[in-house]
């Protein structure tokens, strides 16, 4: 068995005085896809928002590793330089920070050194090409008035440009038109090979999932998962939904 | 182990992972930059005694060699001075006692045009900041002011072989454009207009006159540095600038002062004339010491499709009222103001625009950003007045706080005076905090949480930076940096 990436211990974490994930472990090698599944308010996001970092939750016990290092207390931005991601359901706003500078400053933090201005314009051209995204979009402030589908897009356009080891996608296909969700899909698609990077893809639709290679799959129910399966059980999920899980 | 190293990097202010040299330069240069103090050389400085009196109102006019209309009006404006009232509307100014200023000091060096002339520590002080470096890049020309006097003037030949003239306002004043300066000085920002106007008028010193002729585009803009060394001081410049028919022109000006214990005190003047289809930008990016009472007029006036535009920076000074004004006299003329405002500890800074439409189919814009931080205080306040023959007016007023914390404050005070239904006047205030979803985006990108803030900060005031020279956009996101830092 390959060496851990990732390593969830026995997690719990809540909102205030709610409890929201109840005791989740998990295990994630290098160059696996793993997909979280579940119904609405089941934990899915919040299990994202824990692994980066979020300090809206409160991780009461358990413990998160990162390769051999325990990560569970760590800020967000030394979570990110270690090599994870987050790909956000709801990406913020920024005025006045446009998508290049800030993908710039990413790379910056990430490599703790001078990003060569014109290498980096072309991967982005590159980059952004693939994902069928204007280039007008780079020198645009960071998400603002880009619709649904161009926010997800530059989510992943991150993904390909900062190069992590561990990336979790929150919901990247919700609410996405067809177009979208395939331009978006190969950009993960991309990242997988391009990477081999370990995936956990947080969704409650399969559509997202059609091309692309899955190794495993979870079944998260009020805060536990419930059941772990290969990838048939997204098929399952498919034809029957979550009822046989509740 | 990787990343421990870099970890370690990271939290080393030394070592600043920025990448761009520059911003290495700038973070390294920067924290002492506006704060190095040249002691006074007694024997290279002539110092004014402390307090406004007649004696010492003459004495700055005799010292000056003032025309005899000048004297005049120094001395009446001395009357006025005493005459009219502090205001009481705006923050508190009870810390600045006229007693204590010393209105008026000099080196004992005359102005050089050439800058290896100019006094040794003088010039140390003005290449801290950058300044004749700037002009050999990026100006056609440079003024800079210590203290009460210009120490240097040059304008580029290339620019004054275009008929520009680029001068300090004293040699202005006894020369061939002598009627001129008459016809204009203190013309717009009159002595009687508030009791630190009549001072000016009592005691301005230095400062630079600026006059393009009919037609002529200078391409690259005129600065003028301020820097108020002496402690205890007044700093009086008055700036007078005359942009003729379908003229162009940019001109920057830069401000600041070491900080001292004592109060130090700017009440400047800057009068700028726009003609018939003229154009004038002026930007200034001000960062006195924070024990500076900022108490500076600027003022506009617009003739026919002219058009003005203010950039504006304020970061400096313990307390400031600061409301440039336009008044779009002719029919069509245009101004835009573009400020934000960064208060932190101990500042009280009270700033914003005024747009005063009497031609027909004038237009106004007004944008602005402010920040408090550690208990600062920011107020906003503008006014637009469209008189009534201001037919067809159009003026428009966008106003954006961000607190930083929950024990600074941020006001806003708008006011419109509308006298013809035939106006359009839109307004809209939006007060903000960081959100803490946002800090965490950017933070899940690898930066840092201070970075992030920082990042958001800069965003913020974007529609200031973004209107300003590379160099001066650097800085002051350098600046805001800083500030987002101390305290």
């Amino acid at each position: 068995m390959a060496e851990k990436l990732i390593r969830i211990e026995n997690i719990r974490a809540s909102v205030g005085e709610e409890e929201i994930l109840k005791d989740v472990s998990l295990q994630i090698a290098p160059g696996e896809t793993h997909v979280l599944m579940g119904p609405n308010g089941a934990g899915k996001s919040t299990l994202g928002n824990v692994l980066m970092g979020s300090p809206v939750y409160q991780v009461t016990s358990g413990k998160i590793f990162f390769g051999e290092d325990e990560i569970t207390k760590e800020s967000a931005d030394k979570r990110a330089q270690r090599g994870m991601f987050l790909s956000f359901q709801n990406p913020l706003e920024v005025p006045g920070l446009s998508l290049d500078e800030f993908i710039r400053n990413a790379l910056r933090q990430k490599t703790g050194k001078p990003i060569k201005i014109f290498q980096f314009k072309k991967q982005l051209a590159e980059a952004m090409e693939l994902l069928g995204m204007d280039e007008s979009y780079a020198s645009r402030d960071l998400n603002v008035g880009f619709s649904g589908g161009e926010k997800k897009k530059a989510e992943i356009l991150q993904l390909l440009m900062l190069q992590p080891e561990f990336a979790i996608l929150d919901e990247t296909d919700s609410g996405l038109d067809v177009d979208a969700v395939r331009m978006v899909s190969k950009g993960i698609e991309e990242y997988q090979k391009r990477q081999e990077g370990a995936l956990l893809i947080i969704t409650h639709s399969t559509r997202i999932l059609e091309s692309l290679k899955v190794d495993y799959t979870h079944i998260i129910v009020k805060g536990k998962i419930v059941k772990t399966g290969g990838p048939e059980l997204v098929d399952q999920i498919n034809e029957n939904g979550f009822e046989a899980f509740l | 182990m990787e990343n421990k190293i870099q970890e370690g990097m990271r939290q080393d202010p030394a070592i600043n992972i920025e990448g761009e040299q520059d911003r290495i330069l700038l973070d390294g240069v920067q924290r002492e930059l506006y704060d190095f103090k040249d002691e006074e050389n007694e024997a290279d400085f002539y110092r004014m005694d402390e307090g406004l009196t007649e004696e010492i109102v003459r004495a700055i006019s005799e010292e000056k060699k003032d025309p005899e209309w000048m004297r005049e009006f120094r001395l009446k404006s001395l009357e006025l001075y005493h005459q009219i009232e502090v205001p009481d509307w705006g923050p508190p100014i009870d810390g600045l006692d006229m007693n204590r200023i010393a209105t008026y000091v000099r080196s004992r060096s005359d102005m050089k045009g050439s800058w290896e002339e100019v006094p040794e520590d003088i010039k140390n002080a003005f290449e801290k900041l950058g300044i004749p470096q700037a002009e050999r890049e990026s100006l056609a020309g440079v003024g800079a002011q210590y203290d009460s006097e210009l120490v240097y003037h040059n304008v580029r030949e290339d620019v004054a072989a275009q008929g520009v003239v680029y001068s300090d306002l004293e040699s202005a004043l006894t020369g061939e454009y002598e009627q001129m300066i008459r016809d204009h000085f203190m013309k717009l920002v009159p002595p009687t207009d508030h009791k630190f106007a009549a001072l000016h008028g009592a005691v301005w010193s230095g400062g630079s006159f600026v006059y393009v002729p009919k037609g002529v585009k200078v391409e690259i803009p005129l600065q003028s540095y301020f820097r108020l060394n002496a402690k205890g001081a007044g700093q009086f410049e008055h700036t007078l600038i005359i942009v003729e028919e379908g003229a162009d022109l940019h001109f920057i000006e830069g401000c600041s002062a070491p900080k001292y214990n004592v109060a130090n005190l700017h009440a400047g003047c800057v009068e700028l004339y726009v003609g018939k289809n003229a154009r004038l930008r002026y930007s200034t990016i001000e960062n006195w010491s924070k024990n500076m009472y900022n108490l500076n007029t600027k003022r506009a006036i617009v003739e026919e499709g002219g058009m003005i535009e203010w950039v504006s920076g304020s970061f400096g000074s313990h307390e400031s009222y600061l409301y440039p004004t336009s008044v779009l006299k002719g029919d069509g003329s245009h101004a835009e103001f573009t400020g934000v405002t960064f208060a932190g500890a101990g500042q009280n800074l009270d700033t914003g625009a005024k747009m005063i439409h009497i031609g027909k189919n004038t237009s106004s814009f007004i944008d602005t950003k402010s920040i408090c931080k550690s208990g600062g205080i920011s107020t906003y306040r503008s006014s637009v007045e469209i008189r009534k023959s201001a037919e067809g007016a159009k003026a428009s007023v966008n106003c954006g706080s961000l607190m930083l914390d929950s024990i600074s404050r941020s006001d806003t005070v708008p006011a419109a005076d509308v006298r013809t239904n035939k106006a359009d006047v839109g307004h809209e205030a939006k007060i903000g905090r960081i959100s803490d979803e946002a800090v965490f985006y950017l933070m899940s990108r690898g930066i840092s949480e201070a970075e992030a803030r920082a990042m958001i900060v800069s965003g913020f005031a974007s529609p200031v930076s973004k209107e300003l020279p590379l160099e001066y956009a650097a800085e002051m996101n350098n600046l805001i940096k800083l500030e987002m830092e101390g305290g």
